[in-house]
């Protein structure tokens, strides 16, 4: 546990509003923050201008900081790619796989309950001539591997891309058995790990990823830095997203930012050295909630699989309840509904109504994420709040 | 021992002070700009004071101002997501520009300046919808380009003008609506901000297809969370440079100095761009005889930091695609310096980079005679 977690378990009155959205962005970590400072001020060198003193210094902390990053995810330093985010991560390994000249296949797989920016991915792709399947997954969120093995055998594919982690609903994916099955077939695999990285154990080799997307600011780095993981053996070639002066081994071009690779290192060092204590803290903080939460009110509904779940998610339905209201009702508990980028949008979550929930209890589930930050304390507080405000809007709903 | 001196301002700038602390609070808070409750609204309050700063250092709205992850991703966002079927960029843009897309080269003249001239022959010749690239300060020679005028070329044939004014932006005045600019790029880390943050500004009348898709920030024009620290930083600096434009004064009078002497004491010297206007920070210097990374090697062993070209291929020994466009030929381009000045110069650095070159010259022999410095 670390000393924030600490101080804030000390207290017997948790500070208000208490952040509950560690799938929106996490905090960034003090030891993080320490460890990039000093790059924005006195080693302020540009890591490509290895001719002086200043870039050296730099460049020598990005490559530590990409061997941090590769060694979280059993990788080599040298198929580690530094972007701006998860984001362009995610456009860079789709786009990037099926733009690569020479590349035939020209055929994509991925997931209705994918994160938006795989999506308008594959999408943009469908307008390119690309060929793009979208499979449902079961009601528990969960990856149907026969299903998968069958769209794979009708034609030849390029590339899978399945995400590790559900950002709404926590769902953590068969990633070795998908894995398995598209090294069999000779496609490449590629995973969203936006929300698993650091949380849940990668391996790249045991699960034969060929391209994995990270995110600083959800495993307590910075936002606007990322990575993309990309095989070497056997290599995996992408067209790069934008050109310029080839950095990055010329997969992407852009002066890298050593403060935000260097927080990025830091943050993967850290959750390396952490995550198994850190997981099994969340858990029982997860389940002292959704325990909690049951035996105070009835019909309560968990959406996604309860066993294969990210440690610190939980996405639960209120049957009867509006979100709306009921996030409304609770100003010192920061909740969401969803996904962030979707936050102000009025439709119901497309991730629940891809589990086959109806609208009115896709309207009225909401996401409760956990985090290192967390306390005991807030985990009460919580679920007491949730609960009187849930009793009070059943109470003033109109009897059915 | 002395920290070195640092002459590379435009490879990139030492964050400023004011620039760090911000980062620093911005950094101790948590939310996201997206979500909706207060951590996010807060986050979002503070992107958007970042983009009123951003937007004020060049004349234009906030709402014209997309935030990218740097000016690379901004130039090719502008040259692409323009969707123009023609693009012309003058032979001296930076790589991000000049790889962005195919396109037809505008030549410059000797001293590095744009041949209007052919850019107007190069749009009058096929008439289609065109996007014409012309930076408003070269990075390795510093001289400024008339973009104005090429703008107005440029709408007379109902061409968009985008303008990479990475370099310029904080060391000179820049007006996006005065200079005609549809398209500007802007990169905070040559300015005093953070590497990793740039931004677009984008002219109400351009359409503008994202490349980067996802959640739909910064108004459907490119996606993924915002780097709000990054943002933040981006907003100070732009802030303080908009106030210190003044300081610019007495860069330039030791910009000026550094050059007099430098072709005082070495005969054979060439100053590239010296009869166009140029950014009152950049010195482009060649040494006949001396290769750029000779020179630069032996100034990083006297504790001075300087490049050969812009820093993007300093790794590479291809000579300057920039000076070879101004006519320099191939050994000439590749002698060649770049000495960049910038917030905390001192009279001692251009001391301390004129001891060690004028050395460097003498030993080599290869300029001739030697005057004392």
């Amino acid at each position: 546990m670390n000393d924030v977690a600490k101080q804030t378990d000390g207290r017997n009155q948790p500070t208000l509003p208490i952040y509950l959205d560690y799938q929106a962005t996490t905090p960034t970590d003090p030891r993080v923050v320490a460890a990039m400072l000093p790059y924005f001020t006195e080693k302020f060198g540009n890591p490509h201008s290895t001719s002086h003193s200043h870039g050296r210094e730099a460049a020598a902390a990005v490559e530590a900081a990409r061997h941090q990053v590769a060694r979280l995810i059993g990788a080599d330093e040298r198929e580690i790619v530094f972007t701006s985010g998860a984001t362009e991560s995610n456009n860079l390994a789709i786009k990037g796989a099926l733009r690569f000249k020479g590349e035939t296949r020209r055929r994509v797989v991925t997931y209705v309950t994918e994160h938006k920016c795989v999506l308008e991915s594959a999408r943009r792709l469908g307008e390119e001539g690309v060929e793009v399947v979208l499979l449902p997954v079961s009601p528990d969120g969960l990856v149907d591997l026969d299903l998968l093995a069958r769209t794979l055998d009708e034609r030849p594919t390029t590339l899978v891309s399945v995400m590790a982690a559900n950002n709404e609903i926590g769902v953590v994916q068969p990633l070795a058995e998908i894995g398995a099955l598209c090294r069999a077939r000779g496609v490449l695999f590629h995973s969203d790990a936006a929300q698993a990285v650091g949380k849940v154990p990668i391996d790249v080799e045991a699960m034969k990823i060929d391209l994995l997307s990270i995110s600083g600011h959800k495993i307590y780095g910075p936002k606007g830095i990322g990575a993309l993981y990309l095989r070497r053996r056997p290599r995996v070639r992408l067209e790069p997203l934008f050109d310029g002066g080839a950095q990055e081994r010329g997969i992407r071009s852009g002066t890298l930012a050593p403060p935000l690779c260097v927080a990025l290192g830091e943050a993967c060092a850290i959750a390396g050295a952490e995550m198994a204590a850190e997981a099994a803290r969340l858990r029982q903080l997860r389940d002292r909630f959704y325990r909690g939460l049951t035996r105070a009110v009835p019909e309560v509904v968990l959406n996604g699989d309860p066993e294969h779940r990210l440690p610190g998610n939980l996405n639960i339905g209120f049957p009867g309840i509006d979100g709306q209201a009921l996030l409304a009702e609770l100003p010192e508990l920061s909740l969401s509904l969803g996904s962030a980028c979707t936050s102000a949008a009025v439709e119901p979550s497309y991730v629940l109504k891809a589990l086959g929930l109806p609208d009115a209890l896709a309207n009225g589930s909401i996401r409760i994420g956990l985090g290192r930050f967390t306390s005991e304390a807030d985990v009460d507080f919580a679920v007491d709040r949730l609960t009187s405000a849930v009793r009070r809007l059943r109470g003033a709903a109109p009897s059915a | 021992m002395r920290r070195p001196t640092y002459l590379d301002y435009n490879a990139t700038a030492p964050v400023r002070p004011a620039v760090a602390t911000a980062m620093a609070d911005a950094l101790a808070t948590v939310g996201n700009p997206s979500s909706v409750h207060g951590f996010g609204r807060a986050a979002r309050a503070r992107l958007e004071t970042a983009r009123e700063q951003v937007a004020a250092l060049v004349g234009a709205r906030p709402a014209q101002v997309v935030f990218t992850s740097g000016g690379t991703e901004a130039n090719n966002l502008a040259l692409t997501g323009a969707g123009r079927e023609r693009v012309f960029v003058t032979a001296v843009e930076h790589d991000s520009v000049l790889k962005a897309t195919a396109a037809e080269t505008i030549p410059v003249d000797r001293s590095g300046v744009v041949d209007l001239g052919a850019l107007e022959r190069l749009l009058a010749a096929r008439p289609a919808p065109a996007l014409v690239a012309v930076m408003l300060a070269n990075n390795e020679t510093g001289v400024v380009q008339p973009v104005a005028e090429a703008a107005h070329i440029a709408h007379e044939q109902s061409a968009l003008l985008h303008c990479d004014a990475v370099q310029a932006a904080g060391k000179m005045a820049v007006d996006s609506a005065a200079l005609g600019a549809d398209l500007m790029t802007l990169s905070a880390h040559k300015l005093g901000g953070p590497a990793g943050v740039g931004a677009l500004i984008v002219a109400d009348h351009v359409h503008l297809a994202a490349q980067q898709r996802g959640g739909g920030q910064e108004r459907g024009r490119r996606a993924g969370t915002e780097n709000l620290a990054g943002i933040v930083g981006f907003g100070v600096a732009a802030e303080i440079a908009a106030a210190e434009l003044g300081a610019m004064a007495a860069i330039a009078d030791l910009r000026d100095d550094l050059e007099r002497r430098a072709m005082a004491a070495v005969s054979g010297a060439i100053l590239f761009g010296r009869e166009a206007r140029r950014l009152p920070n950049t010195s482009c210097l060649a040494l006949p005889g001396v290769t750029s990374e000779l020179q630069v090697m032996a100034l990083d062993l006297a504790g001075v930091a300087v490049s050969a070209g812009s820093a993007c291929s300093s790794g590479k020994l291809q000579p300057s695609h920039v000076l070879r466009a101004m006519g320099a030929d191939a050994t000439t381009a590749a002698s060649a310096i770049r000495i960049s000045l910038g917030w905390r110069s001192t009279a001692d650095d251009v001391d301390r980079f004129l001891e060690a070159w004028c050395a460097l010259a003498a030993r080599s022999g290869a300029v001739g005679r030697l005057t004392a410095a």
